[in-house]
């Protein structure tokens, strides 16, 4: 298998259109799983881990810019993350052991595109955008518009996640990340989800359907409302189906459903 | 006393701490070759052929077939059914078939790639029901591995006089050892040109055993030594008999040193797991809570061939009825062969399942006659006197009532378990507290007359003045080589960082049996001072003077000092294995726990917030370590109770990995507490008993009763999940 270490931002685009087909290790934390357990054949690998170009955290305005190179650690240490996404980092926080964030890498999570990945509700939630290179340039993407369908992406093959662009959180919202998984550290999702009261209502889930979504029926309904418990309860029932669930070697489609629902009772009961 | 009962610190502890321990793949060997293994991926089929891509270059790689095998190709156990590698036939996913070696580990996995294998497949069986029906006959004439029945008193008569019937089904599924280090075996060429044989195993005589049979070698030309071990729990009792004979093959055919290392992948699908149970109870109960009678059926899933499975059968079949008091029992008990691996030595061999079916259904027992399930438990416990299942009479060391009773004030049960359940009907809360109570014993060594093979083990002095023990018997990493150094250190009057265990190896150390059943302790221990009693006779006055070179003066004069002494059987042990009747063990070790856990009354996840352990084990001849058996074996209890849960399709496991097979993190650890009862043992050394599996025998069914008490659900198959939870509670309330 041919290893490629560009040395920098555009080496990597480079080696990246050259070799389109080639997986990309951005810390290797689920690439390196999957091609030991032979799920993923890749004739290479381009690592760009470490590329300091596409790694930092800062501030644009209204804005939070971060790097998809950020590492988990990075982001849940950040004090800019703490003080505009803190919920990004409590997100991060439940990603795999101390270990895995110190290597894991934002970006990483986003392309990996698993629909368990824990920081994805966080970004649809906060309608994010994201900036995507290659070779022959950039272009934005709506977060919400980026999977397909399970395991695809909008990204082309010989594209690069660079960034991604995040309004900060304003003083008054109210948010939570809320996370069940299959035990109390260094668990993969049954249920993920990230919910946002600010001027309306934001809700997104992870591992409840093929790819990360937004329950926009629910969040329409609850911003036509005043809520109380009545509302809540018809929340949570439209909420159990807006999600499609399935039974998996983590936890069943009932179970899922059922818990997506409590979730979003437990984060309107706190606001 | 100055050793036996002292906290002193493991011997292997600071070399393992400090990384400084070389496990079998840390073993740095000279030009040795690296082997991988080629397997059946169907349950259950006739082998066509066995293609050999003509593209490669085989001259570079060496490969064996069951053909390269000049003696018996079986492994040697109870049967020997097992065949080392298969000939015409495969019975399980994973079954070895073709083996390679080549000078490295990619060329063996890229020769592997070019070997295909076609089958004609047979229509396999993959579960005990299955099996029981016989959907296909793929063993003896009916399936069954094992059987036996054991009766006392009259059943019949006992269910006229009780006042309630209560029946239940309980069920367990496979599960894994999940050792830190996974199997690994190494074959080096010796200069005399025998063959060592070392890696992460259990009993090096067993793999000597079969090397001997299966490659026509004698002692002289063979010894197995045994690595440091990262964890077996019973998993490398049997199986590295298997691997052992895959490297020694390799090793034999190309001159080389061959190494085998399984990762985790493999380790997991190839090796062999706890017995999957389904037991039935039914009991007959007196409302003043005499129970009149018990029937149990115990039906184990062994898997493709019978390995260990008709003594794990026995132990659980024996354990079956607890530590009750009735004077009707008839338990019956089948193991039934499958095309999933095969099953077989797990830490509690065949007594966590039926403790989690006995343990869960008498607390169902007690509330049928409204009584708690604390009193239930103190008013039937076996005492002195008494006689179990097997008609076996109680005669010593019965700690069973005094562990029930502390732990039971110490974690304060009666009045927690009494508010839990008035509590439990309230819908407001988010958070349901739960309390739940287990009884169970383990018996020590093997079963009945077993420990008449004349297990040795010796102690021999060397040239610096020190001493050490020599033993068949290995550490796994239950403190077995600290704890019987300071046996015979109290034995001999010498001060304990005088002894030291010698690394067992079968060309130095005797054969003292295999390393199971929690027997090293007691069965070696008393052997230890039997040869300490003959040593000191020869021995000087070792009060009083420096003992180290006092000792150093005796080997200068009289050179080596080796004692070795053969095991005896406690004379009045009357065992009829036949009927399974009589002294079943020659003792029990004794314990109590209750689990005290909360459950999320909407999402169902369940946490496990204290486990408090009375445990009699005669003597705690280190009770660090017996604290930390408790500890280790009760989370791995919890493990298999709430989370770990193999899955197969189609005879292979789906959740193969660690990220898929969930295991309890130090997260999910509860607090502990645990309390050491000492009722000793006239024939253990210093009173002690067995107590490496006990542990895993009583944690399930107190968490699962805990859960019960939360709750109101009780969930009748192991693990508990929050999904199984949520579906019975939906149940439950579409009902009402």
């Amino acid at each position: 298998m041919e290893f490629l270490s560009p040395k920098n931002l555009n080496e990597a685009l480079k080696f990246k259109s050259e070799h389109p087909d080639f997986t990309v290790l951005a810390g290797g934390t689920d690439a390196c799983t999957l091609i030991n357990s032979g799920i993923l054949k890749s004739k290479g690998l381009i690592n760009i881990y470490g590329i300091k170009e596409i790694a930092e955290i800062k501030e644009n305005g209204d804005f939070l810019e971060i790097g998809a190179l950020a590492t988990l650690t990075q982001i849940i240490e950040n004090r800019l993350v703490s003080k505009f996404l803190p919920v990004l980092a409590m997100a991060c926080k439940t990603i795999g052991a101390r270990q895995i964030q110190n290597r894991g890498t934002i970006g990483g999570n986003v392309m990996n595109a698993s629909p368990a990945g824990d920081a994805l509700p966080v970004f649809l939630a906060y309608e994010t955008k994201m900036e995507l290179l290659s070779a022959k340039g950039s272009r934005l993407v709506l977060f919400e518009k980026f999977y397909a369908g399970y395991r695809k992406t909008a990204a082309e093959a010989d594209e690069l996640a660079a960034k991604f662009i995040i309004k900060k959180c304003d003083d008054k919202e109210r948010f939570a990340f809320m996370k069940v998984g299959t035990r109390r550290a260094q668990s993969i999702s049954k249920v993920c989800a990230c919910f946002r009261q600010s001027s309306s209502y934001k809700i997104a889930y992870g591992s409840v359907a093929p790819t990360p979504i937004r329950c926009y029926v629910t969040e329409k309904f609850l911003n036509g409302c005043k809520t109380d418990a009545f509302a809540a309860d018809e929340a949570v029932r439209l909420v159990r189906q807006e999600v499609s669930p399935m039974d998996d070697i983590r936890s069943t489609a009932n179970y899922r459903r059922h818990v997506a629902g409590v979730l979003l009772k437990r984060f309107l009961e706190s606001v | 006393m100055k050793s036996v009962g002292k906290n002193i610190p493991r011997l292997d502890g600071y070399d393992k701490v400090t990384g400084k321990v070389k496990y079998v793949d840390d073993i740095d060997i000279p030009d040795c070759w690296r082997g991988e293994v080629v397997r059946s991926d169907i349950p259950y089929g006739r082998i066509k052929k066995i293609n050999f891509d003509k593209a490669f270059d085989w001259d570079k790689v060496m490969t064996c077939t069951y053909k390269d095998i000049p003696g018996k190709n079986a492994t040697i156990f109870l049967s020997d059914d097992q065949p080392i590698l298969a000939e015409n036939l495969v019975k399980h996913v994973g079954e070895a078939i073709v083996l390679i070696a080549a000078p490295s580990a990619s060329k063996a996995l890229e020769a592997k790639k070019h070997i295909t294998i076609e089958y004609d497949t047979l229509d396999s069986v993959l579960s005990i029901e299955d099996s029981r029906k016989r959907k296909n006959v793929i063993f003896g004439k009916d399936n069954i591995q094992a059987k036996y029945k054991i009766e006392k008193g009259d059943v019949k008569k006992g269910f006229a006089e009780a006042d309630f019937i209560v029946e239940g089904e309980y069920r367990t599924g496979f599960h894994e050892h999940a050792y830190i280090e996974t199997q690994g075996m190494a074959a080096i060429p010796r200069p005399d040109g025998g063959l060592t044989v070392t890696g992460s195993l259990q009993c090096p005589y067993y793999v000597l055993k079969t090397l001997k049979s299966a490659l026509l070698l004698d002692e002289t030309k063979i010894n197995v030594v045994q690595a440091p071990m990262g964890g077996a729990f019973g998993g490398k009792e049997d199986y590295p008999s298997l691997l052992g004979m895959y490297v020694a093959l390799l090793s034999i055919k190309s001159g080389k040193p061959v190494k085998i290392i399984y990762s985790r992948d493999e380790d997991i699908v190839v090796t062999t797991k706890r017995h999957p149970s389904i037991v039935t109870h039914k009991t007959g109960v007196k409302k003043d809570g005499t129970i009149t009678a018990m029937e149990i059926d115990v039906a184990f899933e062994g898997g493709a061939y019978s390995t260990l499975s008709p003594v794990v059968l026995s132990r659980g079949v024996i354990h079956s009825a607890g530590a009750y008091k009735c004077e009707n029992t008839f338990c019956t008990a089948n193991c039934y062969a499958t095309n999933n691996v095969p099953t077989g030595a797990f830490r509690g061999f065949g007594a966590p399942q039926v403790f989690y079916a006995l343990e869960m259904h008498i607390d169902k027992v007690a509330e049928r006659i409204g009584m708690s399930p604390h009193e239930f438990r103190l008013k039937n416990c076996v005492e002195v006197g008494d006689r179990l299942s097997t008609t076996q009479l109680l005669k010593e060391s019965v700690g069973a009532k005094e562990c029930l009773e502390k732990v039971l004030s110490a974690a304060d049960f009666g009045k927690k378990w009494r508010n839990n359940l008035d509590t439990c009907a309230f819908k407001h809360l988010r958070t349901k507290k739960g309390i739940g109570l287990s009884l169970y014993m383990h018996g020590g060594a093997f079963t009945g007359s077993g420990e008449g093979m004349k297990s040795e083990a010796g102690l021999r002095l060397n040239k610096d003045g020190t001493i050490s023990v020599l033993t068949g018997c290995t550490d796994m990493g239950q403190g077995s080589h600290t704890v019987l150094p300071q046996i015979a250190a109290e034995s001999l009057g010498v001060p304990a960082a005088l002894v030291n265990t010698a690394v067992p190896d079968t060309a130095v150390v005797p054969d003292s049996g295999p390393t199971v059943a929690s027997r090293t302790t007691m069965i070696i221990g008393s052997i230890l001072v039997r040869c300490a009693e003959k040593m000191k006779k020869k021995l000087p006055d070792l009060k009083k003077r420096d003992v180290k070179e006092l000792l150093k003066t005796y080997y200068s004069e009289h050179g080596e000092l080796k004692i070795i002494e053969r095991y005896i059987l406690p004379p009045e042990i009357k065992w009829d294995q036949e009927k399974h009747c009589g002294d079943a063990y020659p003792v029990y070790s004794w314990a109590a726990d209750v689990a005290e856990v909360s459950v999320d009354a909407e999402t169902f996840e369940v946490s496990v917030d204290k486990l408090t352990v009375a445990v009699d084990v005669g003597r705690a001849v280190n009770p660090v370590l017996v604290e930390g058996q408790m500890e280790g074996g009760t989370l791995q209890a919890l493990g298999w109770a709430l989370m770990e849960d193999c899955i197969y399709k189609n005879g292979k496991p789906v959740n193969n990995r660690f990220q898929t097979y969930i295991i309890p993190t130090a997260k999910d650890a509860p607090e502990w507490k645990t309390i050491i009862v000492e009722k000793p043992f006239s024939y253990g050394p210093f009173g002690a008993k067995g107590i490496g599996e006990l542990p895993l025998d009583g944690g399930a069914p107190a968490i699962a009763n805990a859960i019960y008490n939360a709750t109101g659900l009780r969930i009748t198959s192991l693990p508990i999940t929050p999904e199984k939870l949520y579906s019975l509670y939906e149940e439950k309330n579409k009902i009402k």
